[in-house]
């Protein structure tokens, strides 16, 4: 618990982050920028589960258990994009999801 | 804990067994001998699916974050059955595509993990187990949709996957720190005695449903499953709609129907708009699909608005419509996608019109294309109308007519749709038709054993009478 923050503050902040990740993840073209946005919505949640395990639930530590666990998982996920991505780039020599659309409708 | 109550996860260590047996068969076999462990693998899996047929006892591990009842065990076996009958169908695929590259280890490692992580998701007790089963079954489901790297549709595929379901796991997760933060607990026996329903913790759930929502594929979240579809290995595709699907189906069941009960009136509003939404989008994207896969895409999404139907019911009624609907789903799909993997392997093609005269040079395989369609239509002699039948009676014991009335409409559609392809195969008469394919014994056992089963199920109640008894779930 950290001195003069409340939750409130906390959670604003990770929600912010969140909804930058998502704006972010909308509108970027470039798929690693797309990753990095991803990111930003994943460390909001683990901020989220951190500050709530502490000022809300202090006695079980469920909440640090489970972002531990979020971090991760997290970065399966980066490394798995990261690989198909670098496949992308060898067939296409792009990492723009304009160039991602032969499968249409 | 002691090895009898160890022995309640028994078919998820059994299934990491045997992912750890594959490991090392593909470190000890010689290059020359990779062929065995085609064998090795359906022979270890085929002995996993007997064995969860044996019954298993109700119970809880570490702390409760794994449970087991009747109903979960009896769905794991089901999936099992279907990815016995997926494999059977691939093992040509197999050689001819992923052996000259040394890669099946990698594909029954993958395709076991995404199942394993099913399992664990199925039978969660908390929101973390849910997670790590969630991730654990899409993550090796996304590298194996992108597996044929050199081409470049299942990498658009893979990217495409990857991208929105890691979005959709983020959302999901976001969901879950709110319930976190309301109801103080991750565990799903805490959470359903402290719901008070504070504004922050229906975000939450409305979260939660998008992450659930996008692997069922319902209808604002459907916009990878065509593109995926289409683009993965046609295997890929058909473990996607039918396992990966009927597993979250399973959980999303679970979820609304126990953990979030008090919730239940006010699902009830989204699940009648995502109801209707699902199947009129998905029936009439399907009419205008000339490839196969995205025909077939469109009409799980189809299906998938049917099983909402009884997801509105909130009792034992709509467990056992779900169940048998699912069993007799993952009958028909397996066997629709098995022929259009079989035509693509062997012809090239996935276009439905050079479907046309496949009567006159393969008339079994076109038999059991006619018995799978009208399966999911739900035409009366064949299961899939029974299994149609108890969701709409399971809709309609809450007395929700006008959504039974809107579901009748849509299986009209449907049956326009599901009737091209027959029409294309059996009246259709064709210059050059699809010349005629010679499967082998693995396909041959998959495809007879399906038939069977779709006939079997559609007359012979004894199964869903056993699904009656065990889903009792509350």
């Amino acid at each position: 618990m950290i001195e003069g923050v409340s939750l409130i503050e906390i959670l604003s902040l990770t929600t912010i982050l969140f909804f930058i990740g998502v704006y972010g993840f909308l509108t970027r073209t470039n798929l690693i920028a797309m990753l990095m946005s991803l990111e930003l919505m994943i460390n909001a949640e683990a901020i989220n589960f951190v500050a709530i395990n502490k000022y809300l639930s202090p006695a079980i530590m469920q909440g640090q258990v489970f972002s531990l666990f979020i971090i991760a998982l997290a970065a399966a996920e980066t490394a798995l994009a990261l690989a198909i991505i670098l496949h992308l780039f060898r067939l296409t020599d792009s990492i723009d999801v304009k160039d991602v659309e032969e499968l249409k409708y | 804990m002691n090895i009898d109550t160890l022995m309640l996860m028994r078919d998820e260590i059994f299934l990491t067994a045997i992912i750890l047996l594959m490991l090392i068969g593909e470190i000890l076999l010689p290059i020359a001998k990779k062929k065995w462990l085609i064998h090795i693998g359906l022979l270890l899996f085929l002995i996993y699916t007997i064995q969860s047929f044996f019954p298993q006892k109700t119970g809880e591990l570490f702390g409760g974050s794994y449970q087991t009842y009747p109903l979960v065990h009896f769905f794991k076996a089901i999936l099992a059955v279907g990815v016995l009958a997926i494999l059977l169908q691939s093992v040509e695929w197999i050689e001819e595509e992923l052996l000259p590259y040394d890669f099946t280890a990698e594909f029954f490692i993958l395709l076991f993990s995404s199942l394993l992580g099913l399992n664990f998701m199925m039978s969660a007790g908390d929101f973390l187990m849910f997670y790590l089963g969630l991730e654990l079954s899409t993550m090796p489901i996304i590298a194996l949709a992108a597996f044929e790297f050199f081409n470049r549709k299942s990498i658009e595929a893979g990217v495409k996957f990857i991208m929105l379901a890691s979005v959709s796991s983020a959302i999901l997760l976001f969901g879950v720190s709110l319930i976190y933060a309301t109801t103080g607990s991750i565990y799903f026996d805490v959470i359903k005695t402290n719901m008070a329903l504070p504004l922050m913790e229906i975000i939450g759930l409305v979260m939660i449903f998008a992450g659930i929502g996008f692997k069922i594929s319902l209808v604002p979240f459907h916009f990878w499953t065509a593109d995926v579809y289409e683009g993965a290995p046609t295997v890929i595709s058909n473990y996607l709609s039918v396992i990966s699907k009927g597993a979250a189906v399973f959980v999303l069941m679970t979820l609304l129907f126990v953990t979030f009960s008090t919730f239940g009136a006010h699902w009830d509003y989204i699940l009648y708009g995502i109801a209707i939404l699902t199947m009129f989008i998905g029936n009439l994207f399907a009419i205008r699909q000339k490839n196969m896969k995205r025909f077939l895409a469109f009409s799980s999404i189809a299906q998938a608005g049917f099983i909402l139907l009884a997801l509105l019911s909130h009792d034992k009624m709509g467990v056992q419509a779900i169940v048998f609907f699912l069993l007799i789903y993952i009958f028909s799909n397996v066997a629709a996608f098995g022929v259009v993997h079989i035509i693509s392997l062997k012809a090239h093609t996935e276009n439905m019109d050079d479907y046309n005269g496949l009567y006159s040079t393969n008339p079994r395989l076109s038999w059991v294309l006619m018995l799978a369609l009208f399966s999911l239509a739900g035409i009366p002699p064949i299961a899939g109308f029974f299994a149609k039948f108890f969701l709409y009676a399971a809709a309609a014991s809450k007395g929700y007519y006008i959504l039974v009335f809107i579901a009748v409409i849509n299986v009209t559609i449907s049956l326009y749709y599901y009737l091209l392809p027959v029409r294309a195969a059996f009246l259709r008469r064709s210059e050059n038709p699809i010349p005629k394919i010679h499967t082998d014994i693995y396909s041959k056992i998959s495809f007879v054993a399906i038939v069977i089963g779709l006939l079997v199920l559609g007359l012979y109640s004894g199964v869903f009478e056993y699904i009656s008894q065990i889903s009792n779930i509350f």
